[in-house]
C-alpha cells in the first residue's frame, strides 16, 4: 500500500498537543516521591503530545539531512539502524543486554516529575528495542510481538519523537543499571535516525546550523561580540574601578578560553564571564577568547551526530592554529566539558602544539582553584556573605567527564572553590548529589520553550532537594557550572515559586570574591 | 505559521515570531503585545525600538547587560536593572520583548 504523501505524514508524526504555556511546578515540599503505575494496565503517556517543534526543509538541508520525511522512511530508518549497529557496537550490546530488572526505573528525573510510564528508562529504551528485535533478531523475525518485536510504523515514529526527547541524555539511569546499559546512546541513536529520514528537532538542528554558519549557538557574529565584550569592560571599570580586559583574538596570548557563547549574552551566565576574566586579570596572564572557537556547545553530541560534532568542534581546532596558545581552557558548561575532556582529542586532536606541562583541555574551575591555592589570587569570602551555597552536579560534567589529576575531581574541585569563595555551604540530599545529580530537566537539546511541561517535570527533582535546604539551611543560591543549568533553572524556579536569582555561576561568587588590584 | 492584522498577512515561526524583519509597524507590534497580555507603555516601547536598532546593527538582539545599561541611560539608574525589565516584559526579555520588536527568537543555552 502507498504511504500517504511525505508532508502530511511529517505533520501527522510531529503534531504537538496542546502544551500549556503557563504551566506551573507541583508545590514544594522537600520530598521525591515516585509516581505510581497501575500494574497490568496499558497506560496513554500523560507527556505522549509533548513534542518539541520540528526542523524546517531549509534547517535540515543545511546539515545535510533531508528536508522532510524521505517517503521510504520505514525502510530508510531500518538501514540507518543497521549502519549505526556496525558502527557502534556498544549500542547493540545496549539493546541486546537488558534484562527487564527495573533498577532503571524510578531514577529518571522526567519519570518522577511526569509519571508517564514511557519516561522510565527502560520504556524509553524499549521503543527502539523492539524494532531492533523486529529487524536485526532471529527471534524477532520468527516470533514478531511473542519476542518483543515491532515494525516500525507512524504511530511508533511519533512515540520516539515524543520520548526521545523527554530524555536529556544526563546517563543518572545507567549509574543504577547492574549492566550499565547508557540510555543516553540510545537516545542519541534514535535522533540520529530520526535526522537521518528528515524528522529533525527544531532547537537542536537549528542551534547546530547557527554554530555551523555564524560560530556560535546564539549566531553572534564578530561585530557584535565585540560590542559586547567592550561594553562588559565598561561595566566592570565602572563597577571595581580596574581596567578588567575581556581579550578577543588576540593571537600569541598564552591561553585560549572557550566558553559557551551565552556566557557573551544571558544573566546569569555573564556573571562567570566576568568572573573569569577577573581570574585571568590577577592572575596576570595573557589571554585571549577567539570569535572562531566562540562557542563551547555542541548541539552534535545531543542529535547522536558524529560529523555534525567533529565539524562544530573544528572550529576550536582553527582557532588554535591562528591563536597559537599554550594552554586550551573550557568555561562553565556541562556537554562542552564531556565533549572536551571525553571527544576532542579524537575529534581534533592530538594539541601536539599545546604545552605538556598543562593538562589539554583544563576546566576553568581547576584552573582557578589552582591560583587560589598557590595564593597567585586571593579570595574574599565575606563578599559571599549574603549568601547560603549549594551545588548541583551538573549530569555531563559528573557522569561523563572527569577533572583535575584525582578521580572523582569534578566533584571535589567545583566543591572547594565554592567553599573557598563563601562562608556557608550546604550539601543538598546525598542521594541526588555528585555521581547520582539529576538532570536540571532542560539538557540534551530539550532547553525549548513548546515542551516547558516537560522541562518543568524534569526539574522537578532537583527543585523538591533545593526546596529541603532552603527550608533547613536558608540556602539562597544553587551554584552551577552549566550554560544549560543556568538557562533552564532561571526559567523554571519561578514556575516553582522560587526566585530566580537563586541560580548563578560558580565564577559568579568568584567574580564577586576575588580581592583586584596591587599583589602584596 | 501566520497570522492576518488588518487585512495583511504576517508570516511567524512556530512560535509566533515574524520571519521578516521589515514586517513590522507599531500596529503590528501592538498586537503581538496585546496577544501577550502586554500592555504597551511609553517605556515599552523605548525597549522595542532600542532593540530593533541595536538588531539592524549587529543582526542579534543585545546581551541582557547591554539592553539594561542602556534602560539605565533612558530610565535612569533606579530603573535600569533587570527588576524593571522584567516587570515591563514579565515573560522575559527574549520571549516578550523580542517577539513584540519583531526580531527572531534568541537560539542557544540561554
Amino acid at each position: 500500500m502507498a504511504e500517504p504523501a511525505a508532508e502530511k505524514t511529517l505533520l501527522d508524526v510531529v503534531t504537538e498537543a496542546d502544551t500549556d504555556k503557563n504551566a506551573k511546578g507541583p508545590e514544594l515540599t522537600g520530598e521525591i516521591n515516585v509516581p505510581r503505575v497501575e500494574e497490568g494496565r496499558i497506560v496513554k503517556g500523560k507527556l505522549s503530545g509533548a513534542k518539541p517543534h520540528a526542523a524546517k526543509p531549509e534547517i535540515m538541508t543545511a546539515l545535510g539531512f533531508p528536508d522532510t520525511l524521505v517517503d521510504n522512511w520505514e525502510e530508510a530508518a531500518v538501514k540507518r539502524l543497521g549502519e549505526l549497529l556496525e558502527k557502534y557496537k556498544s549500542l547493540q550490546v545496549y539493546l541486546d543486554i537488558c534484562v527487564r530488572c527495573g533498577s532503571c526505573t524510578d531514577k529518571c528525573q522526567f519519570f518522577l516529575g511526569s509519571g508517564d510510564p514511557n519516561n522510565m528508562p527502560v520504556a524509553r529504551a524499549e521503543l527502539l528495542r523492539r524494532v531492533y528485535k523486529k529487524y536485526f533478531t532471529t527471534e524477532g523475525k520468527l516470533f514478531g510481538k511473542l519476542a518483543g518485536a515491532r515494525k516500525l510504523d507512524l504511530k511508533l515514529l511519533g512515540d520516539w519523537y515524543a520520548y526521545f526527547h523527554q530524555c536529556s541524555q544526563c546517563r543518572r539511569c545507567s549509574v543504577f543499571c547492574p549492566y550499565g546499559i547508557d540510555t543516553a546512546e540510545i537516545s542519541m541513536a534514535a535522533r540520529e535516525i530520526m535526522d537521518s529520514i528528515g524528522l529533525g528537532q527544531k532547537y537542536c538542528d537549528m542551534t547546530i546550523g547557527k554554530l555551523l554558519e555564524i560560530g556560535n549557538n546564539l549566531g553572534m557574529n564578530p561585530k557584535a561580540l565585540t560590542n559586547t565584550l567592550e561594553s562588559i569592560e565598561e561595566d566592570i571599570e565602572e563597577e571595581d574601578g580596574v581596567p578588567v580586559k575581556l581579550p578577543l583574538d588576540v593571537e600569541g596570548a598564552d591561553i585560549l578560553l572557550v566558553t559557551p557563547s551565552a556566557d557573551f549574552f544571558a544573566s546569569p551566565h555573564v556573571e562567570s564571564l566576568i568572573g573569569y576574566a577577573k581570574v585571568f586579570h590577577q592572575a596576570g596572564v595573557s589571554w585571549t577568547m577567539s570569535s572562531l572557537a566562540s562557542e563551547a556547545g555542541n548541539f552534535g553530541m545531543f542529535v547522536g551526530n558524529y560529523t555534525l560534532m567533529q565539524k562544530a568542534a573544528m572550529r576550536i581546532r582553527n582557532a588554535i592554529e591562528q591563536i597559537k596558545p599554550k594552554r586550551l581552557i573550557v568555561g562553565e558548561c556541562g556537554h562542552a566539558w564531556r565533549i572536551a575532556y571525553s571527544f576532542w582529542n579524537t575529534l581534533i586532536g592530538p594539541f601536539d602544539s599545546l604545552d605538556p606541562n598543562y593538562p589539554a583541555p583544563q576546566h576553568i574551575c581547576e584552573y582557578t582553584l589552582d591560583l587560589v591555592k598557590r595564593g597567585a589570587i586571593k579570595l574574599n569570602k565575606e563578599a559571599n556573605d549574603e549568601f547560603t551555597v549549594t551545588f548541583h552536579d551538573s549530569c555531563n560534567v559528573a557522569r561523563a567527564s572527569r577533572m583535575g589529576s584525582r578521580p572523582g575531581g569534578q566533584f571535589t574541585i567545583p566543591r572547594e572553590l565554592i567553599k573557598a569563595s563563601c562562608n556557608k555551604y550546604v550539601e543538598m540530599d546525598p542521594a541526588t548529589t555528585m555521581e547520582k545529580t539529576f538532570c536540571c530537566g532542560g539538557g540534551g537539546g530539550l532547553l525549548t520553550d513548546e515542551i516547558m511541561e516537560t522541562r518543568i517535570a524534569g526539574a522537578m527533582p532537583r527543585m523538591q532537594t533545593l526546596h529541603a535546604v532552603m527550608e533547613s539551611d536558608g540556602v539562597n543560591f544553587m551554584a552551577l557550572i552549566c550554560a544549560i543549568c543556568k538557562a533552564q533553572f532561571t526559567k523554571i524556579m519561578p514556575k516553582y515559586g522560587v526566585p530566580m536569582e537563586v541560580a548563578g555561576g560558580v565564577h559568579q561568587l568568584v567574580g564577586r570574591a576575588i580581592e583586584l588590584g596591587a599583589k602584596e | 505559521m501566520s497570522f492576518e492584522f488588518s487585512g495583511k498577512t504576517y508570516e511567524t515561526d512556530d512560535d509566533g515570531y515574524l520571519i521578516n524583519l521589515d514586517d513590522w509597524n507599531q500596529d503590528v507590534a501592538a498586537y503581538i503585545a496585546e496577544q501577550e497580555g502586554v500592555e504597551m507603555t511609553d517605556a515599552h516601547w523605548e525597549v522595542v525600538n532600542f532593540l530593533r536598532t541595536y538588531y539592524k546593527e549587529y543582526s542579534i538582539a543585545p546581551a541582557i547587560k547591554i539592553l539594561i545599561k542602556e534602560m539605565k541611560k533612558m530610565f535612569g539608574p533606579e530603573k535600569g536593572n533587570s527588576a524593571y525589565l522584567y516587570n515591563l516584559y514579565p515573560a522575559g526579555p527574549a520571549l516578550q520583548a523580542c517577539k513584540i520588536a519583531g526580531l527572531p527568537k534568541p537560539t542557544g543555552c540561554v
